[in-house]
């Protein structure tokens, strides 16, 4: 990862860097054990596959314990022996945390794979090696300082990523879905390239400190390029993080991936996008705010207003429109967790406001891989996937539905879902501090569209299911109704125990964190970059 | 200071009265431990709920009992933890001579409301779930009464919005799911500015702590924060109390909800908006306030008219109006008496608005219950179907309860020595003499204005008085009774009428009825009898709120 502009400079004192494997561990551990998983693969007969997903999972476990001993202080590597203190990969808080949300986010994916793995006939060992490249990929980002590291990053990440989507081989929807995404991904990455070309053409470093030192001293001749540079790297984070209008391909992928993709997508895509934009924005291009700020904040804003205004219009009764509303409204919660960033151009206290979007996001990472376990539950059962398949789940299951229902009012902010208030709280905190008075009003008003269509899929959770309500009520009262479930009757299945244990995990975590905020909202109040 | 029980007590009282619904609407889900199931599940948990608001009134009584009432104008029984250091958001609870009624009014309420559904469980899906929400609702409610923090009070107030929508959506009538969205979605977008309103509070004033930013130090908010913050949470809490014009969503709310639930949503629901503005606006930014008031107070008295005008045309032979509708809009009117009476930022004026608070909780619980009787009995709550051609007649066929309605009606409008008169009376007051610095002549024409529509109230209630009450009970063959709008009950002999298409013989008040409804009526009585038992406790909290008397 040394810069080779820097080598020259470097060359009459050791050219060894010294590498702290410790403060690497979090990233490097899931990809050691991709391979591990990788070589394994090849010599396990096909019966003891499962085993491979139990080494992922273990993996993962250990990797998050990992960050224990970095959590005392900020520790580097990788810095230049010229320079000791221009580093490729730092620990920082921010790091940390984002490390945590994508490795915790993953084992609880992982748990929500073992049965779909099964059920779906999906190929184990290729699926294993690929999310955990993918989630080294996604805990490298964070930490990454230089722009090469970052992109990097940001292809491990993603590369897998097209793979796992068009998994489900023979599927057209599935193929489809993996064509779309890798296209315009590539596309994005290829802008963030030029961008980050014409950042380093004008600067003469990659090493984002460094980047930011030289940037206010450009030579006004360049000071387009630059511009255009900054802008153009953005967009590639952007389109990772689904901000409109680079959120097109969404909801077409995650309705087309197998549902534990598309809950990794949604949670730890999602987190690759958001790190990668605050790094470059606060680390890199901190002088060139005037630029980003506004952009974001309008970016925020269209962005959580297409989500939500999409996932309004849902039809309960067309395919896949569970998992397809979850997508639209990654996009809107997506609007909600670019409004720190947008503020933190506005702020005096730019690490600060960001905390707010870490906060945010391990609220959202808890409440919607959750939400995907019970879509994964109720999948195996209904493979179509239709709003209207929910219709009287609390009778068939009363602990799914009442965790579905938590996790939909924790994404909708009101209580019991006291954490998902208290995370849109930080936010409008923030957005107000900031002086963003308009962009609150637009989230205030997102929020209550938002509501609508979490609302109407809690409703119908605690419906009495199709045929014992025609009966009693006039069915055409009850407005949004759930047309015909099918008539057959699904045989009631026990429940996975890793999926069942990914469920409960989530809702034990999220009443815990509703019951004291403060372990993820201490986030927001510190200061992290 | 000779406090009856000591300050640790009535601490973890006031904790446990907060508390104590949560823990019950989780037990209420779980299945009944041996030895409490009862006879059926559904009679286990309705007990259940019964158990734990019964536990929850007592608690409330004893609060008020302990109550130091010499000093209502002290925080008492406070508790006050750090929850969420990041937000700064505490644990802060407390009750002061403005609360305190509104407490125990609360948990009075909620039991009567879980009796009733004892003996009366709505038509709707399970009875753990009603019982659940019905507790997760008294949580919400006795939680906003209590807590002193602004951002623990926007939780409160949300926390009521999931349970009250189940309540309206599952257990309702006709129309109930255009009518739950409506209510949610009202109230949700409300609340969301007025959070925007709280953090800039919040922001600018240095913490969340109603107390501190209130009385404390008063006015440390520049003016125009005082004004943005105003406009923000008044709109909020206007939403919730409801103001006209932003009132529409309660009409379709009472219609469509289970007897229980307008009760509570009437009785409770809507004191939330009242009590928000006298705790929080008042206090922390008076001058917002002062500009606003005549905006507020003009509001007000077009609600009071258009609330009044409404239910006359409602009541009017031919509209088919429907009671529950009726008595709805009535409070619209009466919510805006509540509404002139702070708006005039005197004392007084916030004195009888409180007062007019907790009348308008007891008559109109009581209306509720008695609306929802009659429909039981004669499936009907439309007016033109059930009085038919002259009357309903249920001075003949059900003395009682026509009398109780008849009670509830000349309460409601206010006849003086009952609940209703102070409240009005002094919001009027309030608006004769409102606080230095508002334009008179304007107060005096909304005192004129709020005046007339007092005289509509009693109008259209004299007409549902006569048009329920009175008439010709089907099957007898006498002429119609003269009009004259008589508001003593008068029972015809009670004949055995054949009753309109679709119900059997109606029955007269039953035992468990009389049981819920006679603390209401009681209390409206004692209210009107001896208001200064009620306005010694605002009184000096109110002084204190409007800044050590104004």
């Amino acid at each position: 990862m040394t810069s080779l502009a820097h080598l020259a400079a470097g060359a009459e004192r050791s050219l060894v860097q010294s590498v702290d494997w410790i403060a690497l561990a979090p990233a490097a551990l899931p990809a050691a054990v991709a391979l591990v998983v990788l070589v394994a693969d090849l010599f396990l007969p096909e019966r003891r596959k499962p085993v491979l997903g139990w080494i992922a999972v273990a993996g993962l476990a250990l990797s998050a314990l990992a960050l224990l001993p970095l959590l005392d202080g900020d520790r580097r590597t990788f810095c230049l022996t010229a320079q000791p203190d221009v580093c490729s990969y730092t620990a920082d808080p921010f790091a940390l945390s984002i490390q945590f949300l994508v490795l915790g986010g993953a084992l609880l994916t992982a748990l929500l794979s073992l049965g779909t793995l099964r059920d779906a006939e999906l190929p184990a060992g290729e699926y294993w090696f690929l999310l955990l490249s993918a989630v080294a990929g996604a805990a490298l980002l964070p930490a990454s300082r230089d722009l090469a590291t970052l992109v990097v990053a940001l292809e491990v990440a993603s590369l897998p990523t097209f793979a796992l989507v068009g998994l489900r081989r023979g599927d057209r929807l599935s193929s489809e879905a993996a064509l779309k995404f890798f296209l315009s991904s590539v596309a994005a990455t290829a802008v963030t390239l030029l961008g980050i070309s014409f950042v380093y053409a004008a600067t003469g470093s990659i090493h984002m400190t460094q980047v930011a030192d030289r940037l206010p001293d450009v030579p006004g001749r360049l000071a387009t390029l630059v511009a255009a540079g900054v802008a153009l790297t953005l967009v590639g984070f952007a389109f990772k993080a689904a901000a409109a209008p680079f959120h097109f391909w969404v909801p077409d992928t995650y309705a087309g991936a197998p549902v534990p993709v598309a809950a990794y997508l949604s949670v730890i895509g999602k987190a690759v996008g958001f790190s990668g934009l605050i790094v470059v924005a606060l680390v890199a291009f901190p002088s060139y705010d005037d630029v980003w700020g506004p952009v974001t904040a309008v970016l925020a804003a269209v962005t959580m207003t297409v989500g939500n205004v999409a996932a309004l219009r849902q039809r309960a009764a067309s395919m896949h429109s569970a998992v397809r509303l979850l997508a639209w409204s990654s996009v809107g919660q997506a609007g909600y967790l670019l409004v720190p960033i947008a503020a933190a151009a506005y702020a005096d206290d730019p690490g600060r406001a960001v905390g707010s979007t870490v906060a945010y996001a391990l609220m959202y990472a808890v409440v919607n891989l959750g939400a995907f376990a019970v879509v994964a539950l109720v999948a195996r059962s209904n493979p179509a996937n239709r709003l209207g398949d929910y219709r009287g789940l609390y009778t068939d299951r009363p602990l799914a539905a009442l965790a579905l229902g938590f996790f939909l009012l924790c994404l909708a902010g009101l209580p019991p879902g006291v954490i998902g208030l208290f995370a849109k709280v930080v936010v409008f905190q923030v957005a107000v501090d900031a002086g963003l008075g308009w962009l609150a009003v637009v989230m205030a008003v997102n929020v209550v569209i938002a509501l609508y269509y979490y609302l109407r899929w809690t409703a119908v959770l605690f419906r009495s299911p199709e045929p014992a309500a025609a009966g009693s009520r006039p069915a055409a009262a009850d407005g949004p109704g759930a047309p015909a479930a099918g008539a057959a009757v699904p045989v009631k299945r026990p429940v996975p125990v890793p999926l069942g244990a990914a469920m409960g995990l989530s809702a034990v975590l999220g009443a815990v964190l509703s019951g004291a905020p403060q372990v993820i909202l201490r986030f927001a109040s510190a200061v992290l970059l | 200071m000779i406090a009856p029980l000591n300050d640790t007590v009535m601490q973890y009282l006031l904790v446990a009265v907060v508390v104590l619904p949560l823990l019950g609407a989780a037990a209420a889900l779980l299945p009944a431990p041996p030895g409490l199931r009862g006879r059926n599940p559904q009679q286990a948990v309705l007990r259940h709920g019964v158990t734990v608001t019964g536990v929850v009134l007592a608690a409330t009584v004893m609060l008020a009992l302990g109550f130091d009432h010499d000093r209502p104008a002290t925080m008492q029984a406070t508790t006050d933890v750090s929850w969420i250091p990041a937000l700064d958001v505490r644990i802060h609870l407390g009750v002061d001579g403005v609360s305190l009624p509104l407490l125990v009014l609360t948990a009075l309420l909620t039991f009567l409301c879980a009796l009733h559904s004892y003996f009366r469980m709505p038509e709707g899906p399970s009875a753990q779930g009603f019982v659940a929400l019905v507790l997760l609702l008294e949580a919400g409610t006795l939680a906003t009464f209590a807590v002193l923090d602004l951002l623990l009070f926007f939780l409160a107030f949300e926390t009521v919005l999931i349970p009250m929508y189940f309540l309206i959506a599952r257990w309702g009538g006709a129309g109930r799911t255009r009518a739950a969205w409506k209510f949610i979605l009202y109230t949700v977008l409300g609340s969301v500015v007025m959070l925007l309103g709280f953090l800039l509070v919040g922001l600018e004033g240095g913490t969340f702590d109603m107390v501190a930013l209130g009385t404390d130090n008063a006015s440390a908010l520049g003016h125009t924060t005082q004004l943005l913050a105003v406009a923000s949470i008044g709109i909020g809490l206007a939403v919730k109390t409801p103001m006209w014009p932003v009132h529409s969503w309660l009409p379709d709310a009472h219609t469509a909800a289970p007897t229980v639930g307008s009760v509570l949503l009437a009785g409770l629901l809507l004191k939330m908006g009242t009590y928000g503005f006298v705790r929080i606006l008042l206090p922390i930014a008076p001058e917002g306030m002062h500009t606003f008031a005549p905006y507020l107070a003009a509001f007000a008295v077009v609600g009071i008219v258009y609330g009044s005008l409404a239910c006359l045309a409602l009541a009017r032979p031919g509209a088919s109006g429907d009671l529950k509708r009726l008595i709805a809009y009535s409070s619209v009117g009466h919510m805006g008496f509540v509404l002139l009476g702070i708006a005039t930022l005197t004392p007084t004026g916030v004195n009888g608005a409180l007062f007019a608070n907790i009348a308008h909780g007891l008559i109109t619980g009581l209306l509720f219950f008695l609306v929802g009787a009659v429909k039981e009995r004669f499936g009907e709550a439309d007016l033109d179907r059930l009085a038919g051609r002259t009357g309903a007649a249920l001075y003949g066929r059900t003395p009682r309860l026509g009398g109780l309605i008849a009670f509830g009606a000349v309460a409601s409008l206010g006849l003086p020595g009952l609940a209703g008169f102070w409240g009005e009376m002094l919001a009027m007051f309030g608006a004769f003499r409102p606080a230095e610095g508002l334009n008179r002549p304007a107060f005096l024409t909304f005192m004129a204005v709020a005046a007339f529509g007092t005289l509509l109230t009693a109008a259209y209630m004299l007409v549902v008085v006569r048009r329920v009450c009175m008439g010709v009970p089907p099957g007898a063959v006498e002429p119609e009774a003269p009009g004259a709008p008589g508001a003593l009950p008068a029972p015809h002999p009670a004949g055995a009428a054949a009753v309109p298409a679709g119900a059997g013989t109606p029955v007269d008040v039953r035992g468990h009825e009389f049981a819920a409804w006679t603390p209401l009526v009681v209390l409206t009585v004692l209210a009107g009898l001896w208001p200064a038992a009620l306005l010694g406790l605002t009184d000096p909290a109110v002084q204190n709120l409007l800044g050590g008397g104004s």
